[in-house]
């Protein structure tokens, strides 16, 4: 309930943060909304010694479209992701996956980059992005540098990141042709026992799963099928090839593969596929 | 460390230890024992409070990162038991409470989604309630009271 | 004008509301110290030792007790027909048998200290094979207590007739599991101690009998009662989990006086999960006989509790399943039989229903298959069974005697208010045109008993020389609104308006005695009890007013509105409550106490129609319409009344749909968290459809049953028999609680011949 002790370094620029992370290497965790990390620290799963607080930098909260792009602030809130006028016009996946994460308090304090970057394969906004075809920008001691969200997600909680960078931006492309995003949760608060995203952008589909294996992934079969006209129905049959899901007390990876089936098809569905 | 959290209209400054949870510097600190603490996990809501006019579980919030924001505690939202807030009304009115554990964060969390929602419809409620548990009253009347305070000033702050 | 049957608002609420009750943990006691528990990660192993050196070197750390330091013996299991070798140290001896039991204590000057400190004892385990179902303890091959010899820790054997279901042209045998779920209160559990310099213990305690508390602490510390004073402040519910005294409790009395300073405790809610007792964990082996018309002729039932690893409350409950074995219908003959096994998991103990809704589950379930059988539809055959309401005081084969009821007609409100022709009609064309979406309608007429064991209740009343009236109640709510309630029933009689009527209840100074709040007694023993002191004062009061004013008695008329007594026809000649207060002070004031016994228990009753919508490609459900009867007598007041079914039908359908507790084949906790354990939210519920009903019972003066358990054991099986039932046409036969998407999909699968996994 109460989480081991650490100190406390709070900084007011990315420069600032990356230093920290730079002298304290594994021993420090980035703090913004706090709501991936403090709940591990409070049952003692994670203990950092030396906690950074970017919560405060200014500038890293924003949602601009930038030509065929938008680009949204690490800090940016689920909340204001959620109720961006910009994304509900050019890429109102993400803006609805927003507003599916967690519950309304968690959706005050939580941010995009703080979900990203914690890369939980169960989380929403991390399948968002990457049906979306969307890029993540990280700030290092070298500088920035831009990654595709499919190279970002390289393992259970673990991304393309080194220890010293920090995610600045998450871009994704103006997508309006269609989307959906299927949550499958007993309980309205739960984390997705499985989830399908589906973007239609620039003429094609991103589709990508939830818990369906250590990383979010991209259904690529059901992508290529698609691509080679096949229909929702046909294309959703492939959604699970390729996928590790595990089994736990909701679900077995059977049902969870069937899930991701059903799910896909309805969500290519909704998507006006 | 020393923070300086502006809470119910008071400015607090208190040397806290950096691990303090907002919880705690609000129920120990200050002696306001109104929000409670339901659960180790972020799921149940009794610690809501409301931060700079939104909602937030103040078990995962550090005084750390409240200070200099402010804070409206369950204590601080009506004037006394005589005169409560439109909110706090109508759960009384509606027997929108039993044990009265989950109470505090249950109204604090009304509070700020009739603020963001004034218009918020019966399946909205249950929904925005999503993070919010009770064990004692089956929700129903709570749903009650929340529907009947947002068209009488439920969600001023 | 009456109070009583009015929907008055509860006085308790303005502080609830403003300022928060006044829970354990809120209350400072200056110099405290706190106490954290390390509790074992292993469900059965041996202890090979305890290091505590580091942790006792740690900062702001005052004490590490293990077993060896604790000097309160181990304690037998409290009832006399249980295995008494199968004891429980406060702190585990040399054996460990559940994951959350204690092994140590560490006391420090903060929590957060205590916390750490915690962190840093060693304990070294030496795993043994974990006993995790019930089948496999009740084979005694690994046995949690080699001293008891065995690990039936109870049994009710009544024998078997093997020619049971003859003359029964259908029999219908099934097994369920009524499957552990956990009571959840928002409140964990919480308790500080503090010892006077003249060695009189104040404990605060999260509990719902506190004179409980009181003797349990006195017993275990060798002291005197009057040397303990319990206070139960506000408690954040108990739903029957919190009764008794806990382990962790009875140390922080015993620690507080080894120390010689406060001591608090608060369990985080992971602890709670596990160390706070769980409901339900009865196998079930149900057969039900009878003909093609439906008339049922036959019943049984045996019964695998699982008491968890050291047999408390919850092994005694099919006691009480037993009792209400056949229900609401008239069965010629019944069978029962159980037995109760430790396992290595969380203790059981008393549950929202404890032990009537694993009967109603069971018959109410099998009932449905009974009805799918014969293919009759499922209200027809519930009415060719129900017992009719002109033959009460019905005796039923297992002893029971039910006061008063009428079950025809509850179970015909509930189907009229549901519209139930519509909604089979509804069902038809969803099936007919292959929806992915069917309709389940379930059915559930249950009876129950509350006040079963009868006990005495104390209640007092006092009318005060300022004119207000003070009420000491033993019953101890935690919501249900005494302090509301007992105020009408006292305003009702002396017209004294409830705002000046102050109701005292959880202070064991205060109060002499009590029995407590459960098992749905408070308005039928404490409400009666405190009933008859108020009649009892006014008689005082008349009687007073008589000797004063030189008019006999029966002369003597109470004008509740201008809340005085006066000589009939002559208004001026009388004395106000304040004046006769006054005037009594010199005799020991206008009060009286009563010590009331009910002659009986009683028996609400009534029917829940639930209507589910099951996704057959996905396996969700979801609730669509809940509409429940709910028959508790003559009501107090409907707010409160309604209050409870609502909580009641949440915790039920939670049961059925959401909520199992879940241990791995290693005996680790599986949903030992919030996270994990799907507690029912808002989102997962529709309103509630509540249909009045009012039977006032013979049994008390106040006509009134208990009612807080009601919503729980009717709705259960509602929302169960709803699920299956929107199966039923595919050839699923049943599918197990709670029916989460998996089980529901996997249903399919095996009656439609597809693989599942």
């Amino acid at each position: 309930m109460i989480p081991a002790a650490f100190d406390y370094v709070r900084v007011d620029s990315v420069d600032a943060a990356v230093a920290a992370l730079t002298e304290h290497g594994d021993d420090a965790k980035l703090l913004a909304g706090g709501h991936s990390l403090l709940p591990l620290m409070k049952l003692r799963l994670a203990f950092p010694s030396v906690l950074v607080d970017i919560g405060r930098i200014d500038g890293l909260s924003y949602v601009r479209r930038d030509g065929d792009q938008v680009a949204i602030g690490a800090l940016t809130r689920h909340c204001d992701v959620n109720g961006s006028p910009e994304l509900a016009e050019h890429a109102p996946l993400l803006a609805y996956v927003a507003g599916k994460v967690g519950d309304p308090q968690v959706r005050h304090r939580g941010t995009i980059g703080g979900s990203i970057a914690h890369a939980d394969p169960a989380s929403d906004l991390p399948a968002a992005v990457l049906a979306l075809g969307g890029e993540l920008v990280v700030t290092g001691p070298s500088g920035q540098r831009v990654i595709p969200a499919t190279e970002f997600f390289t393992g259970f909680l673990e991304t393309a990141m080194a220890a010293d960078e920090m995610l600045t931006e998450i871009r994704v492309p103006t997508a309006v042709a269609g989307h959906s995003y299927q949550k499958f949760v007993r309980r309205a608060q739960d984390w997705a026992m499985v989830g399908v995203a589906v973007a239609r952008y620039n003429g094609t589909t991103g589709v990508s799963l939830v818990n369906m294996g250590p990383t979010p992934l991209r259904a690529v079969a059901v992508e290529a099928a698609l691509a080679s006209g096949a229909s929702a129905a046909e294309a959703a049959e492939l959604a699970d090839q390729d996928s590790q899901p595990t089994g736990d007390a909701n679900a077995s990876p059977a049902f969870r593969r069937h899930l991701a089936r059903v799910l896909t098809r309805r969500g290519l569905e909704e998507a006006g596929l | 460390m020393k923070v300086s959290i502006e809470v119910n209209g008071k400015t607090e400054e208190h040397d806290v230890e950096a691990r303090t949870l907002l919880v705690f510097f609000l129920r120990e600190t200050l002696g306001l024992t109104g929000t409670n603490i339901g659960c180790d996990t972020t799921n149940c809501g009794a610690c809501t409070v409301i931060m700079n006019g939104e909602s937030v579980k103040s078990c995962t919030v550090l005084a750390a990162q409240a200070d200099g924001q402010r804070v409206l505690t369950i204590e601080g939202l009506g004037q006394s038991q005589d005169d409560m807030h439109p909110m706090q009304e109508a759960f009384r009115q509606n027997h929108a409470l039993q044990c009265g554990y989950c109470t505090p964060g249950m109204v604090m969390a009304a509070v700020s989604l009739v603020h963001d929602n004034p218009n918020i419809t019966e399946a909205e409620v249950r929904e925005g309630l999503e993070g919010n548990l009770c064990r004692c009253t089956g929700y129903h009347n709570i749903v009650k009271a929340v529907l009947a305070a947002a068209g009488s000033g439920g969600g001023n702050l | 004008m009456s109070i009583l049957g009015n929907r008055v608002l509860r006085k308790e609420d303005p502080k609830f509301l403003t300022v928060g009750g006044t829970y354990v943990d809120d209350v400072r006691l200056a110099g405290a110290v706190h106490v954290v528990y390390v509790r074992s990660s292993f469900a059965h192993a041996r202890i090979l030792s305890i290091g505590t050196e580091e942790a006792r070197q740690a900062p702001g750390v005052v004490a590490v007790y293990t077993a060896a330091d604790v000097d309160l013996g181990p304690r037998p299991p409290e009832m006399p027909m249980m295995n008494q070798a199968m004891t429980r140290s406060l702190l585990a001896d040399d054996t460990v048998r559940f994951v959350g039991e204690c092994v140590a204590a560490v006391v420090a000057d903060t929590r957060a200290r205590a916390l750490d400190a915690a962190e840093l004892v060693q304990v070294e385990y030496d795993p043994l094979p974990a006993v995790v179902d019930v089948e496999t303890a009740l084979a005694d091959e690994t046995l949690l207590f080699p001293a008891a010899g065995t690990n039936l820790a109870m049994d009710m054997i009544f024998g078997t007739d093997e020619h049971f279901m003859d003359g029964c042209e259908v029999v219908v045998r099934h097994q369920f599991l009524n499957h552990r779920v956990a009571p959840c209160p928002l409140e964990v559990r919480a308790a500080s101690a503090e010892w006077s310099p003249e060695g009189r213990l104040t404990q605060y305690s999260s509990t719902q009998a506190p004179h409980g508390v009181k003797s349990g602490l006195a017993g275990a510390l060798s002291v005197d009662e009057a040397q303990v004073r319990v206070l139960s402040p506000d408690v954040g519910g108990g739903f029957g989990a919190k009764m008794g005294t806990y382990p962790e409790e009875l140390l922080v009395a015993w620690m507080a006086r080894k120390l010689g300073r406060p001591v608090r405790w608060v369990e985080s809610r992971s602890e709670s999960m596990v160390g706070l007792g769980h409901g339900r964990g009865q196998l079930q082996e149900v057969e039900i006989g009878g003909s093609r018309d439906g008339r049922i002729l036959a019943y049984r039932l045996n019964v695998i509790q699982d008491s968890g690893a050291y047999p408390a409350i919850g092994a005694v409950l099919p006691f009480m399943t037993r009792t209400m074995l056949s229900g609401v219908y008239d069965i010629p003959k019944v069978e029962f039989n159980s037995r109760s096994v430790v396992t290595n998991t969380t203790p059981t103990v008393a549950y929202r229903g404890a032990g009537r809704p694993e009967a109603t589950a069971a018959i109410e379930r099998v009932l449905d298959m009974f009805a799918a059988e014969i293919g009759m539809d499922p209200a027809e055959v519930r009415r060719r069974n129900l017992i009719q309401k002109d033959a009460f005081p019905f005796t039923t084969p297992t002893g029971t005697v039910y006061d008063i009821g009428d079950y025809v007609r509850a179970l015909d409100l509930a189907l009229e208010a549901a519209d139930y022709q519509s909604l089979r009609a509804e069902q038809k064309q969803r099936r007919e045109s292959g929806a992915t979406k069917q309709l389940g309608i379930g059915l559930s007429v249950y009876v129950e008993i509350t006040n079963g064991i009868p006990g005495s209740e104390f209640g007092a009343v006092e009318v005060r020389p300022d004119g207000t009236v003070v009420v000491r109640t033993g019953t101890s709510p935690h919501g249900q609104g005494h302090v509301t309630a007992w105020a009408m029933l006292v305003s009702e009689q002396l017209g004294i308006p409830i705002e000046s009527i102050e109701v005292i209840h959880g202070d064991t100074d205060v109060v002499p005695r009590g029995v407590g709040t459960f098992g749905s007694r408070s308005l039928q023993a404490g409400g009666v009890a405190v009933n008859q002191a108020a009649t009892q004062v006014v008689e005082r009061a008349r009687q007073l007013a008589a000797d004063l004013l030189e008019a006999s008695p029966d002369d003597v008329i109470l004008d509740k509105v201008g809340q005085r007594f006066h000589v009939q026809g002559t208004p001026t000649a009388g004395r106000s409550w304040k004046e006769l207060a006054a005037e009594a002070e010199s005799q020991g004031g206008l009060t009286a106490e009563v010590d009331f016994t009910a002659s009986g228990p009683t028996f609400p009753f009534g029917a829940h129609v639930v209507v589910a919508e099951v996704d057959t490609e996905t396996g969700l459900v979801e609730i669509k319409r809940i509409v429940a009867v709910d028959d508790a007598g003559k009501i107090l007041n409907p707010l409160l009344a309604e209050g409870q079914i609502h909580g009641g039908l949440a915790q039920g359908v939670a049961q059925a749909l959401l909520e199992e507790i879940l241990y791995d084949e290693a005996g680790n906790p599986v949903t030992a968290n919030l996270a994990d354990y799907a507690f029912v939210s808002a989102a997962e519920l529709p309103n509630f459809e509540r249909i009045a009903m009012e039977t006032p019972t013979p049994v008390n003066e106040l006509g009134a049953k208990g009612i807080g358990e009601s919503g729980t054991i009717g709705s259960t099986p509602a929302v169960h028999n709803a699920v299956c039932d929107a199966l039923v046409h595919l050839g699923v036969r049943h599918v197990p609680m709670p029916t989460s998407p998996q089980r529901v999909w996997r249903a399919i699968n095996e009656a439609t011949g597809k693989a599942s996994a």
